[in-house]
């Protein structure tokens, strides 16, 4: 049947990324002291969430063949800023949520901004405004810490277990894909920011809403950083303005787009792959403690299977006849 | 001319870039069921007069109307509304889009604010039905389409909006002659179902075949309209570019005898299925040219000879010997001494932010630097040289290459070129989109080059500098050398056939199944 | 005739190019507002010995902006400038330790594994055609889980060797910082690199048009390499000295000055896509950028309030001269 060569073409790369993750899920599972219980899966999707939220959020932008390399930041910022916001009642707590999550879109709407009406390069511009943002987050919460009347009950319901099994953050996350991700991947201005990074002139010339789709993107990258930013501190009942944890999730983040089979260049791949690169490469970080290699390893390890992985797009070469094919 | 009334009209329009007047009064006719062909040389202002159409730029002055009443379009969407659909020598596709979804990507059906994939698949096979593309899966990923299948696409696509008018600029030129067949048939159809269409193409005979009315433009006018068929190839090729027709080109020398092996030779040269079995020599003091319809593998054939390609079958010979080409750095070297002026000098010739000088001497760099540091001053000199050579017209060397005006910047790639001394000279349609006047100069210098000792391949999509230049020529057919012209066997009619796979005498040479009707 | 229908509109700034790049000369008149500025909080910036030391921590950041400005020219970027210079100098001043030949031999081995480490990049990059962005970020990683194995996850024991300190902190000649010598030395190589060799004309080339640079003959694969090598060998290098400097290496030690990096490289007016930019530019980007770090370091701004400016002072320069063109109808 056609079609279904067809649908296997269009999700390829998400399916690998599917792959990988259900191999590393499998082995990291079957090797655990503790074996298949709900609490192993618990415990790892927590941590694998986080680094899924920021990982789609950076999707979004690169889709467009732009990056935002200040998405670890506006994760660090939306930590504290819900550190201190969600607290108190449940009516206080709501309305800090909402006011958080604002926060992170308008982080990534002035990047927007900045890329659209200022013409600057994404890449610069992310990286000034990420440390505007940090400096931001540093301001909030120069130590580490939380609101005293911090809504801890608010956050264990998503950081603990459904009905005893299934761990809530998971079904958090499938939610947010559910209403962020599939609406916008089948929405016109969707595609038209999948246009704009296959070949924005011509999406231009079609007469596609090229702005509009840049800003959008963008601002769902914010708002999705911030929701990660928001489970940090669900997870922690505080927040850190770390520079370095800033750092450390933007770069996984591109880590985890590519695992996830999305393409730097822009045009092709999804955030459902990038949510399974993710949760790969979380897995491949625990996969160590697993098996007892000293946790000296580990770094090593997990930046030997980025670089492995990164190289087998290079097989793609192996076709080629024409060299000018090669150079841009 | 008496027919229908007229559905667009152009008046009067002009339109200027800078100091370079495209369209000076330009006057247009268009009338619904009829096939409108306009002709010209590149400059012409065929072009602009598209755009303007096609609401892409705004006329600085003149009026258009559509039924009689007056419009002007600020924007592509407007003109669309309007039910002008135009499709552009550069195509408007996304490569990682599917057909249906490049077909639609403008106000796509929609449900819930979703967009309605069920129902925009039915339009786009609409749409590539009426295109005469059924061949088309419309899931099919644009980037894994060839560009003739690419053409059809964006021929879909403009279909799609259910146009009134339907513009095509050089819509054909990368089609295999099975799909020109197809496309021509299309036309025909959708005038008869009462499209207006204008037809913008350089190929007399698809011309010849589909218009019923047609217009020449030169120096951005309108210098004749007329009905098809009611003038002559002659007067045709004379209104487009003027008295100095005959003039146009040096004279050639009687051939050389030959001592020694060719300066260049092919023995059966295949490469995947571009290339099929060409054999093909070039010798010092020749001029060699390459005909036939776009696509038939003749910048392919370019390449390998440049050593751009890998996967190459056959032999190559240079003055006798045996040699493998691995790459340009190596073509260029002394031992081979190659040159390649690519096709598209934008993206492959120059590098349009460098300085003009900087251009120039980048070929030939290793020859004014010594242990990989330049001699600024030996540089400067080989540089104002090539300037002088070639007349190439800049106000400062300094100056970036992209501010220089078409001509002269293939003159800068020739210049570059020039520089390494090269004994076999290639280009790969040196002469598209560039003035009459550097035209010219081009054709007496590659004939001074080649009475230098040199050995020229030369691809033009052009018949008459193929007629005008060259002292043999081979016309590619599908990836194999159709047939070999010499001397005065070369004239258009024995281009046109050949390049069409026709017998000389006018039937088809072998009955290919597509040509089948 | 033939272009396509969008004419495409030059940013202001690039229409006028005349003989100096204006984006320098706009990185030389930030550089005085900040001593200006600056002058107005305290008499003291304008002071031989501080502006001496400015000149001197700028040279650790200037040695490093240096090879980051060779692979932003090709259009490409080194995201592993962070543990090639923690490399630096974790490998030299390990080798120090190794025997009588030690000393001798740890400013080369640590530049030497810099080399090494950007060998692998610009291999990934050229050959294997990966984007740049995440080879050198894998490798970046590769790199630190290496040195965390080497020092065994510690903070690193091994001092560095008496010439590392030498160069680091001495100051031989009329009292100038050594460092800002070597500086200097590298400079005026990467300038002569650049504007007056055969691989620097094929940079800019390659940087502004890969394709035209092949067919012109030349072979961009190999450029790229050695341009990635060279990045690689200058981070571990000025890893060296910053290890020279606190007389031994630090765990994290290349981590603060990636951005910084890129930063001034940029703000010193080259294009981040590619094939546009001088070296004049890159030194006026690290004076800058190190000026504005301890500007507001010295007016005992917080932190918070540093990071803000610091992104701020980037993005409004970048609007004022680093906008791309737009795409008009």
């Amino acid at each position: 049947m056609r079609e279904w060569r067809f649908w296997l073409a269009e999700n390829r790369s998400t399916l690998a990324a599917f792959a990988i993750f259900i191999a590393m899920f499998w082995i990291y599972v079957g090797n655990h002291p503790a074996g298949f219980t709900a609490n192993v899966v618990q415990t790892a999707a927590n941590k694998g969430v986080l680094l899924a939220l920021v990982a789609m959020a950076q999707t979004m932008v690169v889709i467009t063949a732009g990056i935002d390399l200040s998405v670890g930041m506006t994760f660090v910022l939306c930590n504290c800023l819900a550190s201190q916001l969600l607290a108190g009642d449940a009516w206080r707590t709501g309305v800090g949520l909402v006011l958080v999550l604002a926060a992170g879109a308008a982080c990534g709407a002035v990047n927007g901004l900045l890329v659209i009406f200022g013409r600057l390069q994404p890449i610069v511009a992310t990286i000034a405004s990420g440390a505007i943002y940090f400096g931001l987050a540093l301001w909030l919460r120069p130590d580490p810490g939380g609101a005293s009347d911090f809504n801890s009950d608010f956050a264990d319901l998503f950081t603990g277990k459904l009905w005893g099994k299934i761990p809530a953050s998971l079904v958090t996350l499938a939610a947010v894909a559910l209403v962020v991700w599939f609406p916008f991947s089948r929405s016109a201005i969707g595609r038209t920011a999948y246009a704009v990074g296959s070949s924005e002139l011509s999406a231009y010339m079609s007469g596609a809403p090229v702005r509009a789709a840049k800003f959008l993107v963008y601002t769902l990258a914010g708002l999705l950083a911030g929701l990660g930013g928001v489970f940090l501190t669900f997870l922690t009942y505080s927040g850190e303005a770390s520079a370095a944890n800033g750092g450390t999730y933007t770069l996984y983040s591109i880590a985890a787009v590519v695992l996830g089979g999305v393409s730097l260049f822009g045009g092709s791949g999804s955030a459902i792959g990038a949510i399974f690169g993710a949760l790969a490469f979380r897995a491949i970080g625990d996969l160590l403690f697993v098996f007892d290699i000293e946790p000296l390893w580990q770094p090593l390890f997990q930046g030997m299977v980025l670089l492995a992985s990164v190289s087998i797009g290079a097989t793609r070469l192996i076709g080629v006849r024409n060299r000018l094919d090669l150079f841009g | 001319m008496d027919g229908p009334a007229p559905l667009f009209r152009m008046e009067g329009v002009s339109k200027s870039y800078g100091g370079v007047r495209a369209l000076d009064q330009a006057d247009l006719t268009i009338s619904a069921g009829r096939v409108h062909a306009i002709l010209g040389e590149n400059g012409a202002g065929k072009s602009t007069l598209i755009k303007v159409m096609a609401g892409v730029v705004a006329p600085d002055g003149g009026r258009m109307t559509m039924e009689g009443r007056d419009v002007a379009f600020a924007t592509p969407a407007a003109a669309q509304a309007a039910g002008i659909a135009c499709i552009f020598q550069e195509l408007s596709l996304v490569p990682e889009l599917s057909v249906a979804d490049n077909i639609l990507i403008n106000r796509p059906p929609k449900r819930f604010g979703l967009i309605d994939r069920r129902r925009q698949r039915q339009m786009a096979e609409a749409a590539l039905a009426r295109a005469g593309a059924t061949d088309i899966h419309p899931r099919t990923p644009v980037k894994d389409l060839p560009l003739s299948r690419r053409q059809m696409v964006e021929i879909a696509k403009a279909l799609a909006r259910d146009p009134r008018i339907l513009i095509l600029d050089e819509a054909t030129s990368a089609l295999t002659a099975a799909d020109v067949e197809r496309v021509l048939t299309l036309l025909r159809r959708l005038r008869d179902e009462g499209l207006a269409l204008a037809y913008i193409s350089h190929r007399m005979h698809e011309i010849a075949e589909i218009s019923d009315d047609c217009t020449i433009f030169r120096n951005g006018r309108n210098v004749a309209t007329y009905l098809a068929g009611t003038k002559s190839h002659d007067e045709v090729v004379e209104l487009m570019i003027g008295r100095e027709y005959r003039h146009v080109f040096p004279p050639k020398p009687a051939p050389r005898r030959q001592g020694g092996p060719p300066r260049l030779e092919l023995r059966g040269l295949s490469w995947t299925n571009r290339l099929k079995d060409i054999s093909l020599t070039a010798s010092a003091g020749e001029i060699v040219g390459l005909g036939g319809l776009d696509g038939q593998g003749q910048r392919e054939l370019l390449l390998a000879l440049f050593g751009a390609l890998t996967g190459l079958t056959g032999e190559i010979r240079i003055e006798g010997t045996p040699v493998g080409i691995g790459s340009p750095r190596q073509a260029k070297g002394k031992r081979l001494g190659m040159a390649l002026i690519p096709e598209d000098r934008k993206t492959e010739g120059l590098m349009l932010p460098m300085s003009v000088g900087q251009n120039l001497s980048f070929a030939a760099l290793d020859d004014h630097a010594r242990f990989g540091i330049i001699d600024r001053s030996g540089e400067a000199r080989a540089i104002k040289e090539a300037i002088d050579a070639l007349s190439i017209k800049v106000a400062k060397v300094a100056m970036p290459v992209a501010s220089l005006s078409g001509g002269n910047q293939q003159k800068v790639v020739i210049g570059k070129w020039l520089m390494t001394a090269p004994r076999i000279i290639l280009l790969n349609d040196p002469t598209r989109g560039i003035d009459v006047g550097t035209k010219q100069e081009i054709y007496g210098l590659l004939r001074r080059l080649a009475d230098a000792d040199a050995a020229i391949v030369f691809y033009s999509t052009d018949y008459a500098e193929l007629i005008g230049c060259c002292d043999r020529v081979l016309v590619l057919y599908d990836g194999r050398v159709k047939r070999t012209l010499v001397g005065d066997e070369i004239t258009e009619k024995a281009l046109i056939a050949s390049a069409l796979n026709l017998d000389f005498g006018g039937a088809p040479a072998e009955r290919a199944p597509e040509r089948a009707s | 005739m033939t272009d396509s229908g969008i004419p495409i509109r030059e940013g202001v700034w690039a229409r006028w190019r005349g003989r100096v790049d204006p984006a320098t000369l706009a990185a030389f008149a930030c550089i005085l507002v900040l001593l200006f500025a600056g002058s107005l909080y305290s008499q003291s910036f304008l002071s031989p010995e501080y502006l001496l030391q400015q000149l001197k921590v700028a040279s650790f950041l200037g040695i490093i902006a240096t090879g980051m400005m060779i692979v932003i020219l090709l259009g490409q970027i080194d995201l592993s400038a962070p543990w090639a210079i923690a490399m630096g100098g974790m490998m030299s001043a390990s080798a120090t330790a190794w025997g009588p030949a030690g000393p001798w031999i740890a400013i080369p081995f640590g530049v030497g594994c810099g080399a090494a480490l950007g060998l692998v990049n610009g291999f990934g990059v050229a050959y294997l055609r990966i984007p740049s962005m995440i080879v050198t970020l894998a490798v970046n990683a590769v790199a630190q889980g290496l040195m965390v194995v080497h020092t065994g996850g510690f903070s690193p024991q091994d001092s560095a060797s008496p010439a590392m300190r030498f160069i680091a902190t001495g100051d031989v000649v009329f009292g100038l910082p050594n460092a800002l010598i070597v500086w200097g030395v590298i400079g005026g190589g990467a300038t002569l690199l650049l504007s007056r060799t055969t691989f620097g004309r094929a940079v800019y080339a390659i940087g502004n048009r890969e394709r035209a640079a092949y067919l012109s003959g030349i072979d961009p694969q190999r450029v790229v390499l050695i341009a990635f090598a060279l990045s690689g060998a200058l981070s571990a290098f000025a890893g060296v000295l910053l290890a020279g400097y606190a007389s031994k290496a630090a765990q994290a030690m290349g981590d603060p000055y990636l951005l910084p990096a890129i930063a001034a490289v940029v703000l010193g007016g080259a294009s981040i896509l590619g094939g546009r930019g001088n070296y004049l530019g890159t030194v006026a980007g690290v004076i800058l950028v190190t000026l504005l770090q301890s500007i507001l370091s010295v007016m005992q701004i917080p932190e918070a309030g540093r990071q803000i400016a610091y992104g701020s002072v980037i993005i409004v320069m970048l609007l004022f001269y680093g906008r791309g063109a737009a795409i008009r109808g």
